[in-house]
């Protein structure tokens, strides 16, 4: 791939465009499980009422990387970085919506060939159609 | 839990209790099932090593999870963690430990809100910082 990275004029495209949105009913179940993952015993969310902050990081993050790669078929993505705005905790049974976007998108030689920098927005609003949160990730395909 | 950490406790300089994780190749699994992450390089050896890896690293994200962590451990029950940034500068491998360390950078009162801003690091087994971040957080005050 010398010329480059395949897919970059469609993820080009796609920037400022939203992606078709998540939904995610929140179960006891997700959440307990994502804090025995993370190894986190606090008993906010030991009987999955409250998700933690970093919860959001669960929601349609698998369609993301499905979506992404359809795109544009990177041998492996990486995450450079995330920035969560938390604005009311998820609770148990909450709708939440995810929408995600490209927001900007650079390719860059590395030391392994030719890199995409892309950053992503996601906002994610529950039932009621207040913002739950926001997320910035920076992630580098190649 | 620790006892609830109020506004009027913390003061600039302040450290944050540190926190030390060192996730195995099983945890990693369990995140990869929790999140939806299935891209192999979090559990396949041979293919991380094909994308220029020395062997399955730990998912960033999961370092931004254990961030989370240290700062809700911190601020107790009736804290509220407003913002989280992290910026993943090195790799971390599973079986290595990984200290989660921050340290308070500003405080401040705000539409009568009491919050504390935290600068938040990751150090591998060698003392190199892997991760970086900031925290903002919301405080009870004793008022």
């Amino acid at each position: 791939m010398a010329e480059g990275l395949l897919g970059m004029e469609r993820l080009r495209s796609k920037i400022g465009v939203e992606w078709e949105p998540k939904v995610c009913q929140i179960e006891r179940e997700m959440v307990r499980r994502f804090a025995r993952a993370v190894g986190d015993p606090n008993p906010l969310w030991q009987d999955g009422a409250i998700a933690p902050p970093t919860f959001i990081l669960a929601i349609g993050f698998e369609q993301f990387v499905e979506d992404l790669t359809a795109l544009a078929p990177f041998g492996t993505v990486l995450m450079g970085g995330t920035e969560i705005e938390c604005y009311q905790p998820i609770r148990l049974g909450d709708v939440i919506t995810a929408s995600f976007k490209i927001s900007s998108l650079r390719e860059r030689q590395g030391k392994t060939g030719k890199m995409a920098f892309m950053t992503f927005d996601s906002s994610y609003k529950n039932q009621r159609q207040e913002l739950v949160a926001k997320c910035r990730q920076m992630v580098i395909g190649y | 839990m620790t006892e609830q950490l109020y506004y009027e406790d913390v003061t600039i300089g302040s450290e944050i209790t540190p926190l030390v994780k060192q996730p195995t190749t099983r945890q990693l699994v369990m995140w990869a099932g929790a999140v939806g992450d299935y891209l192999p390089i979090h559990y396949d050896k041979d293919f991380a090593q094909s994308r220029g890896l020395s062997g399955v690293i730990v998912h960033g994200q999961l370092v931004g999870a254990f961030l989370g962590q240290l700062v809700t451990d911190w601020i107790g029950e009736r804290g509220t963690l407003r913002k989280l940034s992290c910026s993943y500068k090195g790799m971390n491998y599973p079986g290595e430990a990984i200290t989660f360390k921050g340290r308070v950078t500003k405080k401040y009162v705000q539409n009568g809100q009491h919050y504390v801003e935290c600068g938040l690091w990751a150090e591998n087994s060698k003392g190199e910082k892997t991760a970086s971040g900031v925290a903002i957080v919301g405080l009870p005050s004793r008022g």
